[in-house]
């Protein structure tokens, strides 16, 4: 199988601080990968270098075979780490945008998920709670049928129980050729819905596993594994 | 059926264990046919792949097997589910042991105390 998405010796530079260092790696199709570091670890910066937000400084990123660009993006859905919606517009209003702008959205499966989590169309993100917010921009992003997921921070802002709601989301979602990249902190709650993780830490790439040969190789989970690694 | 994993343990193994108890307890028949991975992996929020290795083991231990077309089945060797069960057991009863030795009583003591509660 090809790879869904590489990095071939990626360093991006901001002016004095170099936020990734030479990473090189490869993210296989149908897996579902943690990308876990502490703060300022480069993960952002990763993953916006992957949808084209951000150019690296050296090295050469490629999604499903492509260059970054224009036909890669109709095949990567990215929820930033961000409010990026406007504020004025009504939830069915950015469904409506979103239809417009991706051939491969789903308007169905995203007012269907909006009915489980109890989100009327009708309401305007402004006067939405923070929670619900993060839950819409997470909709709207699952809902288009992509092949590689750029999740930056997707639980954050929400409570337990939609937690899980949002994890099975993602779980019943994605296609299987799809592969999904997930930045979080919330490694205890995420860490059976991953099957594989990278382990960020100054901007080099400090472990590439998959969860269960982590927790068979140190008898802790990826969550204990972290906390060990990357002590303050 | 709440699904609970420890964290010292990779999560195969733990539902490899968790399948098999539902197989042994007859909540999975012997010849029934199982849940598609993706029901299971959703069931236990865990990811598919996780999921499909636990299955696989079961699948080489003979205790699943898979129709091509039509999907997973439970095996109909109840001589071998039976020999599953009592390896279970035994294993319980081995852990029981350990737990009271820790607690100081020897083995003789142990079954002396069974007793005494099991005639009541």
């Amino acid at each position: 199988m090809n790879p869904l998405l590489t990095y071939s010796n990626v360093t991006k530079q901001f002016g004095s601080l170099q936020a990734l260092k030479d990473v090189s790696l490869t993210i296989e199709p149908g897996h579902i990968v943690g990308l876990l570091g502490p703060n300022g670890s480069g993960k952002t910066t990763l993953l916006k270098i992957a949808c084209g937000l951000l150019k690296p400084s050296s090295g050469t990123v490629s999604v499903c075979g492509l260059p970054v660009g224009p036909q890669s993006k109709l095949r990567v859905s990215y929820l930033p780490d961000k409010n990026y919606l406007s504020e004025w517009m009504k939830v069915s209003q950015i469904i409506d945008l979103f239809h417009d702008f991706y051939s491969n959205f789903d308007r169905n499966k995203a007012y269907e998920m909006l009915g489980r989590l109890d989100i009327s169309p009708k309401q305007k993100l402004k006067t939405l709670s923070k929670g619900t917010r993060e839950k819409v921009q997470l909709i709207l992003v699952m809902s288009r049928s992509a092949d590689l997921y750029l999740l930056d921070e997707p639980i954050g802002g929400v409570d337990p129980a939609a937690r899980d709601y949002i994890l099975r989301t993602i779980l019943t979602n994605y296609n299987e050729q799809g592969s999904i990249l997930i930045s979080t902190h919330l490694i205890s709650d995420v860490e059976k819905v991953l099957d594989q993780i990278i382990f960020l830490k100054n901007g080099l790439v400090a472990l590439q596993s998959s969860v269960d040969d982590v927790r068979a190789q140190y008898q802790k989970s990826v969550d204990e594994l972290f906390r060990e690694v990357f002590q303050c | 059926m709440t699904w609970h994993f420890d964290n010292d343990r990779p999560i195969y193994t733990q539902l490899l264990e968790q399948i098999l108890f539902l197989i042994i307890s007859g909540q999975y028949p012997p010849g029934s046919k199982l849940p598609s991975v993706r029901e299971l992996a959703s069931e236990a929020s865990v990811n598919p792949n996780t999921m499909q290795r636990a299955l696989t083991e079961l699948e080489r231990m003979g205790l699943v097997y898979s129709q091509r077309t039509s999907g997973r089945f439970v095996t109909e060797d109840e001589a071998m589910i039976q020999r599953m069960k009592d390896s279970m057991g035994k294993d319980k009863i081995l852990a029981l042991f350990k737990d009271m030795e820790q607690l100081g009583y020897d083995a003789d003591q142990t079954m002396e105390l069974i007793h005494k509660i099991t005639r009541r």
